[in-house]
């Protein structure tokens, strides 16, 4: 596999302007022959789809809910990030792009990010076009708050459903586009396989999950926008049907798998409290603006934390990060969190939790302004847990959330096989090795309405003589036999063991051994240990039901499969990378005092995976990252 | 905990149904209601049967995927809660739980207790947008909005479509949905040039799919669990008469 991140030339301000001057167009007569399947429907999929057919192609449009309102996009809480400058506190596109690269750990491109911050004003516009209802001060202009990582304030909010806020945004201008006829719409159909013929994507099959039949789509360009896989830990703030399936049959396709192992362990979410549980609910970032996090001073406490005096009281992050207190990034504040917990000072029945308290910011600013600010997320804690965390702290602990890794993408999100874009959470783009608070609705958008729209047309420019593709193509033909292949030996196993609890007992697996400490031992181990629970799975699992019809236990059979390989890829990846950097902490490879030890003299490169088939371990290829405007430095936050 | 669960299973559509009974033991009160399901299924698969489908995703009361019919209630006992939202603590040890889809015209059973609600898209597929193209916007503050009205806009915007109101109306109306999204628009400046076709277009569509009429008994605002007001029912009866006089 070679790669070509094509970076435009000249100074990095200019990049993208000179990219779009020079850039192929379509003519508008062409785009009406030309045909785009864009698979998934959240912030990035819907955006794309909808401003892909106001410009005149023909789009088909697929999503596993039952509909694009539902993509998990839906459930983000706290806000989007944009350079707006609207607090006049110094912000701007150059310092926005810094705090992103600086939070990703220098583990990403300088133009994506670039790119990424110049364009964050013009979402804003865009959606408050479409009728999102951000929140607004008094004389009504915009209003904005802080979020992990920055010292300006730069997030846009919708009360907690900022994420829902523009999903909807999005799917009314995908929905003007469906009433059009612009856009067909497949909801309840997932992706299966992707078809390629002669080295390029040409279409999918997907299956219709209401009656269990397999359909081809064929079209001249193929856009996953699937979303993330943090799901894969089992528990995880993602919902139940995120998977990685789409980007793992496009890397057994060829497509390069971008580091896989870099994945965002959450500070806020809910502790697990016992085995049949099914997700931890996020509790967002937004919170630690106002809320102190801190574990009692002596081990073991077991009083009530309304009876634990100030002074018998640890706030480790205002301890140990002095500058940025509570509002560490991610990555540094689960971190410090799981070293409390690990060390015996964690909290609540199961000692696996810490406080988020909020007694301070009532006492400043009163009772009603926390409930302006946060009246959803604390009416969402009482309901999960039954406690009222306006009289006591929050209990919170980390949780899997974002996977920054994914399928490797070029300066114009096209994968490394041609014709096949990946977009939004699903691609391996500007996050680095961890992504800050609110940059990632940012890009999911940013993706979908500014940056595709221009370099899918480049492409297709170059597409308009070559050779018409149907569904009845034998590379059709060929894949969907694969894919019946694959359901029917899910479906005959007929072991003793559902695909769920192999699901659960893989993402315990992970959070163990490849969350957010690992080691070369452990990963070692991890690798045997999910070898054998895959073959386990091939030999003892049950399916109930057949294909032809409405089957959730197959569905999630075929995406645990996935999960099982996929894994095993993130600890290869994982052991590979010796040193420290952003969410991925290696225990061999810190400071004196438990800081991450980054290792630029041998690791400034993005990890690329080829896929050489079942049995040969996959290939790993280095993009190097060059910083020509920035020097690296050392994370600092204390 | 013990609990005795009658749910309804219906092959698809045009099957008939029937209640099937369920005992649990051994639940904990701090699960789900949709965990209970989780283990219900996990029983039936492992002693070779057919699991109940059923509808959810992000198990955080956002996506709107999810709900059931328990007891007789949309969404069960609690007020301003989904399915997904529901735990066990509200209920005793010893009770006895009825769980059932959904039920509209407009909402054809799929299987068990899944639901098609596509009925919601064409809704909004009829006019529930601004015809703001990818570009076409201005810069964002150009057009302040005082904050009230943000709020209140806000207040219809938070609906999730999860079809609650519909379920609880006697007479499968779709009005507190529709009215969430054109009350949502018609308070803020940008849904103002399209705003007499809307009402128009979206009540069209509504009656279309089958919906009923709205009579007013506000069963719809007491099961909604986003608390969405059937003040927007007002407001949306007013821009369907605007609309109708003013005619775009
Ligand atoms: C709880 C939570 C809170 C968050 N809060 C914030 C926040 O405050 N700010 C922020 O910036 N970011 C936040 N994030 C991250 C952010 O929400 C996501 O990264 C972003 O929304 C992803 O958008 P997407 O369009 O890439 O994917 P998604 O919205 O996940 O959409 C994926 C789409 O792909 C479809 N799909 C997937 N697989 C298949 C398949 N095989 N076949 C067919 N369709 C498929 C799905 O149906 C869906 O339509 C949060 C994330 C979570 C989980
Ligand atoms: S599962 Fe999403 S609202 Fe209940």
């Amino acid at each position: 596999m070679k790669l070509d991140a094509k970076i435009p030339e000249g100074p990095l301000a200019e990049k993208w302007g000179r990219y779009r001057a020079a850039c192929r167009l379509v003519s508008p007569a062409n785009k009406k022959k030309m045909s785009i399947i864009v698979v998934g429907t959240g912030l990035a999929g819907s955006a794309a789809a909808a401003s892909l057919a106001e410009m005149g192609y023909q789009i088909k449009a697929f999503c596993f809910q039952d509909s694009p309102r539902r993509a998990h996009s839906v459930a983000a809480q706290g806000g989007v990030n944009a350079a707006k400058n609207y607090q006049n506190d110094g912000d701007n596109a150059y310092r926005m792009f810094y705090d992103t690269l600086k939070g990703g750990d220098f583990r990403s491109r300088e133009a994506n990010v670039y790119r990424l911050a110049e364009c964050s004003a013009q979402l804003i516009d865009q959606a408050v076009a479409q009728g999102v209802p951000f929140a607004r001060e008094y004389g009504g202009y915009l209003a904005n708050r802080s979020f992990g990582g920055v010292q300006v304030k730069r997030t846009f909010y919708a009360r907690g459903q900022t994420g829902q806020q523009l999903l909807l945004g999005a799917y009314s201008a995908l929905s003007r586009q469906v009433a059009q006829g612009q856009v067909q719409l497949f909801a309840r159909h997932e992706m299966l396989e992707l078809v390629t013929v002669d080295g390029q994507a040409r279409g999918i099959i997907a299956r219709n999950l209401d009656t269990g039949k397999l359909e081809r789509h064929a079209a001249h360009a193929v856009v996953l926008a699937t979303g993330g896989y943090g799901k894969i830990y089992y528990l995880s703030t993602l919902a139940m049907g995120c998977n990685g399936s789409a980007i793992w049959r496009a890397y057994k396709k060829g497509a390069g798998f971008a580091a896989p192992s870099w994945t965002q362990i959450h500070p806020t979410c809910l502790p697990q409290s016992g085995s049949y549980q099914s997700k931890l609910t996020l509790m967002s970032e937004s919170l630690r603006n106002d809320g102190r996090i801190w574990v009692p001073i002596r081990a073991h406490d077991q009083r009530p934390p309304n009876e634990i005096p100030e002074a018998e009281r640890d706030y480790y992050l205002e301890r140990r990060y002095p500058a940025f207190g509570n509002l560490a990034p991610r990555d540094i504040a689960s971190r410090a969190a799981k070293e409390r917990i690990d060390a015996g000072f964690g909290i609540g029945p199961q000692k696996n939790a810490v406080y988020l308290d909020f007694a301070h910011a009532i006492q400043e600013y009163g009772e009603g302004a926390i409930r302006e600010r946060y009246g959803n997320l604390f009416r969402m804690y009482e309901k999960i847990t039954g406690r009222n965390a306006y009289r006591e702290p929050m209990m919170i602990s980390p949780a899997a959330h974002f996977s920054m890794g994914g399928l490797w993408v070029d300066y114009e999100l096209m994968t490394s096989l041609p014709g096949l874009f990946a977009i939004g959470e699903c691609n391996f783009s500007d996050h680095g090795a961890n992504r800050l608070g609110a940059n990632s609705l940012l890009q999911a958008c940013v993706d979908g309405y500014f940056i595709l729209p221009n370099t899918i047309s480049n492409f297709l420019a170059g597409q308009l003589t070559a050779p018409a593709i149907g569904p009845s193509h034998e590379a059709f033909a060929a894949a969907e036999q694969s894919v019946a292949l694959q359901l029917g030996r899910l479906l005959n196993i007929q072991g003793q063991r559902t695909a769920g609890s192999y699901h659960k007992a893989l993402g315990a697996l992970l959070y163990d051994k490849c969350g957010v400490l690992r080691s070369r031992e452990g990963l070692q181990q991890a690798i045997k240990d999910i070898s054998a629970l895959r073959a386990d799975f091939w030999q003892n699992l049950k399916v109930p039901g057949a294909t032809e019809t409405v089957n959730s236990e197959l569905e999630k059979a075929g995406r645990v499969a996935d999960y099982l390989e996929l894994a095993e890829l993130m600890c290869r990846d994982a052991l590979a990378r010796e040193e420290s950097c952003g969410a991925h902490f290696r225990e061999e490879y810190q400071t004196g005092d438990g800081e991450a030890l980054r290792r630029d003299e041998a690791f400034q490169y993005v990890p690329v995976w080829s896929y050489q088939g079942p049995d040969t371990p996959p290939e790993l290829v280095e993009e190097p990252l060059l910083f020509e405007t920035v020097s690296p430095t050392v994370r600092n936050y204390r | 905990m013990k609990i005795t669960l009658y749910i309804w299973r219906q092959d698809n559509a045009q099957a008939k149904g029937n209640m099937e009974k369920h005992a649990l033991n051994g639940l904990n009160p701090d699960m789900s209601f949709l965990e209970m399901l989780d283990v219900l299924n996990e029983q039936i698969i492992t002693a070779g049967g057919d699991p109940v489908e059923f509808d959810h995703d992000c198990r955080e009361g956002i996506c709107g995927q999810c709900g059931l019919f328990i007891n007789g209630r949309a969404h069960g006992p609690l007020a301003a809660t989904t399915t997904c939202q529901l735990h066990l603590r509200h209920f005793k040890d010893g009770d006895t739980i009825y769980v059932e889809p959904f039920r509209a015209a407009a909402f054809p059973v799929v299987k068990d207790l899944r639901i098609d609600r596509s009925a919601f898209d064409r809704i909004i597929q009829a006019g529930g947008y601004v015809s703001a193209r990818t570009g076409d916007a201005p810069e964002a503050n150009a057009l302040p909005v005082p904050h009230r009205t943000a709020e209140q806009a806000f207040d219809a915007a938070a609906c999730i479509g999860c079809g609650a109101c519909v379920a609880t109306c006697k007479n499968a109306s779709a009005a507190l949905f529709t009215a969430a999204k054109v009350s949502h628009l018609a308070m803020l400046p940008q849904g103002q040039p399209e705003r007499e076709h809307r009402a128009q277009a979206m009540s069209a569509q509504m009656d279309e799919e089958g919906f009923g009429h709205c009579t007013q008994t506000g069963a719809c605002e007491v099961e909604c669990p986003q608390e969405i007001s059937i003040a927007h029912i007002a407001r949306m009866n007013y821009e369907f008469n605007r609309g109708a006089i003013l005619k775009p």
